[in-house]
Order: structure tokens, then C-alpha cells, then sequence
């Protein structure tokens, strides 16, 4: 058995028609980092609760270090661990009896469990806050105790679903840092995140989920390569000018230009040279651009061109998931993904 | 932070522990009764509040309207009275399994729970277990409110068998209110679900009146249903109000007959629950 997570055409449909998994397709080696990344609603919980044996699939198999988590759950159970998004902790508890408690359940001798819980407290600088009823914790606190929790019986696999979702950007860079300490020691971890930064920042490798389906799979390097090269940004001024740019360079241009909002954003496959013949067009039809700019693509653009859709979930200035492909749209992609950008 | 000592290769086959038996299935059934009357223990505020209200009853009863209730029963209408404020505090305490649950749904935990390889029996055992012993503490309670109003038992073995008949019939009714809290969509939906099945089988039986004070249509099914039974044969036992035997032996069918359908169907409920 090769692959410590292994998942093959799942399927699940939930009552009321919703089709949250349409044949979702994953290995994941030892020893690596794995990041499902999709919007809210492509899929990616279903199918971590499908690896963890909380959900059953409709159809499709799925192994975890060669266990079927179908036929043999409790062999899956004993050797993963879990933190999910909404950080399942007992508020009524106090954070080291939350542990004990975890630990207990998977089958640790009491007094086990108890030196676990210490071990992982301090770890996970808890220790101060350890005998405080949960229900007092911040919500950092809260992810760390839930991380804590699956990490009691030192699973060779690890499923973190959305583990920083919500979170200020101190507590995600501290959450980050364990993430990291945990796989360069040898945890093959499942990450599913809608941050595109989070998952180039921590995965190997990614498979990008969209309604359902890995639209695309491969290291952050290697999606970012399907892309083309560099991104040629020309800021045209005003949107009449930005129209008839794009106008005359999708004439000519191998690929579409995109429009966005008063900027058009060329794909330069030919290097340098492209950018003189862009420029020569354009100055041809009297349009020089104001600005200009070149960068690498992000991931963002990965998801964007093979979306159609912009990854930001939160739409800031109100459009989201209705973010156009530009040159379909005139008025373009407004919501321009707000991660990081690179100089 | 300090880097996690963790040093896995790929373990093949699954871990000893992995392999459930009686013996972890108990285990884990503790744990989980544990972790549900630490609960209780940090909102206290719960086990008052569902102490106040029998209180309440009890005084209701006793003060204002237990005058205009004609009984002929040792001791007068307290001793009426109080065997059916045990069993109907019982009966509303049983809310408190659906509503734990409930919550344990909405917040996540049980989710956690599914991932672990603990017993899959062990999160609706450890809430009705929890909950019996919760229930003890509150038998404890409202004895000591009976007493201070006169209630007087008859024989102190007829006391506990009455206590612990009525226990038994609590537990049963814990797993009819864990299929409410695994069917609720939340906390508050499990609590207004339960109560159309409460208050008939709480009012409309020998309680707080005599059944033979009731409309003949209605005397068949305040004599017969389960609360009624155990409120009989509890009075029959605590203050020797006429034989028991019959009462007990129904009670105790009323009681198997419940564990055996709801049993199961709360943990094909909780098996099926995604």
C-alpha cells in the first residue's frame, strides 16, 4: 500500500438532492501534506467525513493506510485524527479533561491519558488555561485544544478540516507554525482550506474541488505552470480604453486577455518578447496603457481560470461567486482575490 | 511551540487497540457518563432549575388544589400525592437526555466521537446512564421536599423498590427522549417536541387525581399507560395504598416493552444520523 490516503470515485448525494460529492478522486503519499482547496460548498467536509468514517459514500472506495473505510472503520479510527472547522470540544469541560477524555476513548490507560493531555497542553501553550472550563477560551484557544485532542494518540494520519478558518492572522501564523512542526515529523496530514495561501504556504500537493469534483490536481508549482508563465497587468486608465485594449489584443492574442475592472491581464507563454509585441499592438490602435506591471501567477489565478469563479468566499465588495471570466463579461472580474500578491 | 515528537512510518496492520471488546465498550461508557455529569457539575444551574419545578408542583399541589382532591389514603393526599411527583418529575427530567444529545449534535462532539474508535453504543449509553444517576440525586431532593410537607412512607423497603422501580421506568423513558434529541434539529426543537408527549402521560393518569374521578373514556388510558402504572405502583409500595403486585408486574412489562423498542431504535437513529 503506497498511498496513506487513498479515495476513489466517491460519491455521496445528500437528502434533498444536494450532490456534495460527484466522483472525487484523491492519493495522498506518506509523510506529506495534502491540501483539498475549494470554495465553501465544493465538497471538501464531505469528503473528510467520508475519510474519517463519519459519513458513508454512496458509491466509491476509500482506504486509509490500506484500511476500507467502509468495511473497516474501527481500523480507520485507530489511526487517524481529527480537527474539524468547528473545533468539537466540550465547553463544559475544562481543556485537560477534553483531552483525557479523547484519550480515554481511544483506548489509553487513564494515567496515559492524563500525561498526554499535560504533554499536549504545554505544547500547544494551554497549560495556563488547562483547568478553565473550555467554555471560557477564545476561539484561537478553542482550534489548538480541538488540534490538541486529535493529536492525543499520535495518529500517523491527520485530517484538518478548514483548521483556521475564523481565525485573527496571529492565531492562524501560531496554528500554522504546529501544522508544520507536525509534518516535517513524519504525519501524513489531509488539510482542506478555502485560503489559497494557507494551502501554497502548507501542502505538497493540491487538489483544487469545485461542486463536487478535483478540477485539478498537482503541486502549487505545477498549477501555477498550467497557467502559463508570467501576467502582463496593463492598467488602461478607464473602462472604455480597458475595453478596446482587450479588443484588440484578443484578436491577435493566443490566449484570451482578461479584463478587470480598468486593467487587462495578459498571459505571456512567449517571454519578453511578448511584452514589445503587446505594446506595439496596442500602441498600433493609439491605446498605451497608463501603467504596467508584470508578476507571477498566484494560485488565485489558477482558480480563477479553472473556475470561471474567483476563490475569495467572502465577497468584500459584493459579488463572490459571480465573478465573471472576463472577455465572457463586460464588466468584468470585480472581485479580484485579495491574497497575497507577489512582487 | 515545540516540535511534536512524532515518528510514524506507515503502520499496516491496525493497532491491538483498535479491536473493540465488552470490556472497552464498558469502559468507554463510563468515560462518556463521566465527561455528562461533569457537565451537570459545571451548570449547576440545571440540576436547580429541574429540582425547582417539582418543588413547585409539590406545593401547588399540597397547598392549593390538593384540598379540593378527595382520596382515601393513609396519611391523606400528601402520600397521593408525592409517589406521582416522583415519577412525573422522572418523566420531565427524561427532556434532559434529548436536549444533551441535541446539543452534543449541534456542537460537533458527536461528530468527534465518530471519528474515535470508541463504542459506537457508548455516547447514548453514557447519556442515559448520566442521567440516572442525575436522576437519583434528584429522587434524593424531593423525598427530603415530601417529608417537609408530611409525606410519611409506609415501609422502607417498600420506598426503595418504589425508588428504584420508578429509576428503571426513567431509564426506559431516557432512550424514547434520545430518538427526540437525535431526531431535533437543535436543543430548543428537541424540548418543544417532548412536551405533547409528556403532559398527556403525565395528566392524564392517577398523578396528582384519582383516575376515578375522570370522564369513563378517559379512565381506560389514565389507568393503563406506563406512567400511570409505575405512579400506582409506586403509591402501592411507598405507602402501602392497596396491593402492588398487579401495578409492578405491568410497570415492569411497560418498562421491558419500552427498552426493547427504544433501544434499538434510537441506535439505528444515531447509526443512520449524518
Amino acid at each position: 500500500m503506497a498511498n496513506a490516503i487513498e479515495a476513489t470515485d466517491l460519491v455521496k448525494v445528500f437528502k434533498g438532492g444536494v450532490r456534495a460529492l460527484e466522483g472525487v478522486s484523491l492519493a495522498v503519499e506518506p509523510a506529506t501534506v495534502f491540501g483539498l482547496l475549494g470554495p465553501n460548498g465544493a465538497g471538501k467536509t464531505t469528503a473528510v467525513r467520508i475519510l474519517t468514517t463519519i459519513l458513508r459514500p454512496d458509491s466509491g472506495s476509500a482506504h486509509v493506510l490500506g484500511h476500507d473505510v467502509v468495511r473497516h472503520p474501527e481500523a480507520v479510527r485507530a489511526c487517524i485524527g481529527l480537527a474539524g472547522q468547528y473545533a468539537a470540544v466540550d465547553e463544559n469541560l475544562t481543556g485537560r479533561e477534553n483531552i483525557r477524555m479523547v484519550g480515554q476513548l481511544t483506548h489509553l490507560s487513564r494515567a496515559e491519558a492524563s500525561r498526554r493531555a499535560d504533554e499536549l497542553l504545554a505544547q500547544f501553550e494551554l497549560t495556563d488555561a488547562a483547568n478553565r472550563p473550555v467554555k471560557t477560551y477564545s476561539g484561537g484557544m478553542r482550534r489548538r485544544l480541538d488540534l490538541a485532542g486529535a493529536l492525543v494518540d499520535r495518529p500517523p494520519v491527520l485530517f484538518l478540516d478548514e483548521p483556521t478558518s475564523g481565525l485573527d492572522p496571529y492565531s492562524r501564523a501560531a496554528l500554522w507554525g504546529v501544522i508544520e512542526d507536525l509534518t516535517s515529523s513524519g504525519t501524513t496530514v489531509l488539510l482542506t482550506t478555502q485560503y489559497l495561501e494557507e494551502a501554497d504556504r502548507l501542502a505538497d500537493r493540491l487538489a483544487v474541488v469545485d461542486h463536487g469534483r478535483v478540477i485539478a490536481e498537482g503541486t502549487s508549482a505545477e498549477l501555477k505552470a498550467r497557467l502559463g508563465a508570467t501576467v502582463l497587468d496593463l492598467q488602461m486608465g478607464d473602462d472604455v480604453r480597458a475595453k478596446q485594449a482587450l479588443g484588440v489584443l484578443a484578436a491577435r492574442w493566443p490566449r484570451d486577455p482578461v479584463l478587470s475592472g480598468t486593467m487587462v491581464e495578459l498571459q505571456l507563454d512567449g517571454g519578453a518578447r511578448m511584452v514589445t509585441e503587446a505594446l506595439g499592438l496596442l500602441d498600433e490602435a493609439d491605446l498605451v496603457p497608463a501603467t504596467l506591471a508584470l508578476r507571477e501567477p498566484s494560485l488565485d489565478d489558477v482558480f480563477l481560470a479553472l473556475t470561471g469563479h474567483g476563490a475569495s468566499v467572502e465577497p468584500e465588495d459584493g459579488v463572490g461567486a459571480a465573478a465573471v471570466m472576463a472577455g465572457a463579461t463586460a464588466g468584468g472580474r470585480t472581485s479580484r482575490p485579495r491574497a497575497k500578491e507577489k512582487s | 511551540m515545540s516540535t511534536a515528537t512524532v515518528a510514524i512510518a506507515v503502520p499496516a496492520a491496525p493497532k491491538e487497540r483498535a479491536r473493540m471488546t465488552p470490556w472497552r465498550a464498558f469502559l468507554d461508557i463510563l468515560v462518556v457518563t463521566e465527561r455528562n455529569l461533569i457537565a451537570y457539575t459545571r451548570i449547576p444551574e440545571s440540576l436547580f432549575f429541574s429540582s425547582v419545578q417539582p418543588v413547585m408542583f409539590v406545593l401547588l399541589f399540597r397547598y392549593v388544589f390538593g384540598g379540593a382532591i378527595k382520596t382515601q389514603i393513609p396519611g391523606g393526599y400528601v402520600n397521593f400525592l408525592m409517589p406521582g411527583i416522583f415519577v412525573q418529575t422522572m418523566a420531565f427530567g427524561a427532556v434532559s437526555t434529548s436536549i444533551g444529545l441535541a446539543e452534543d449534535l449541534q456542537k460537533g462532539i458527536i461528530e468527534r466521537f465518530r471519528s474515535l474508535p470508541m463504542a459506537r453504543s457508548a455516547v447514548l449509553a453514557g447519556r442515559t446512564l448520566a442521567d440516572l444517576v442525575r436522576n437519583v440525586f434528584v429522587v434524593a431532593i424531593i423525598t427530603g421536599v415530601g417529608y417537609a410537607v408530611g409525606f410519611r412512607i409506609q415501609s422502607v423497603p417498600g420506598y426503595f423498590a418504589g425508588i428504584g422501580l420508578l429509576l428503571v421506568f426513567a431509564y426506559a423513558l431516557s432512550w424514547g427522549f434520545a430518538v427526540i434529541g437525535l431526531s431535533a434539529a437543535n436543543s430548543e426543537t428537541a424540548q418543544v417536541m417532548s412536551f405533547p408527549i409528556l403532559f398527556p402521560l403525565t395528566f392524564a393518569a392517577g398523578t396528582f387525581v384519582p383516575v376515578s374521578s375522570m370522564p369513563g373514556w378517559l379512565q381506560g388510558f389514565a389507568t393503563y399507560q406506563p406512567v400511570s402504572e409505575v405512579v400506582q405502583s409506586a403509591r402501592a409500595l411507598m405507602v402501602a395504598d392497596g396491593p402492588a403486585a398487579n401495578h409492578v408486574i405491568a410497570s415492569a412489562a411497560w418498562c421491558i416493552g419500552l427498552l426493547v423498542v427504544l433501544v434499538p431504535l434510537a441506535t439505528w437513529r444515531y447509526k443512520t444520523k449524518s
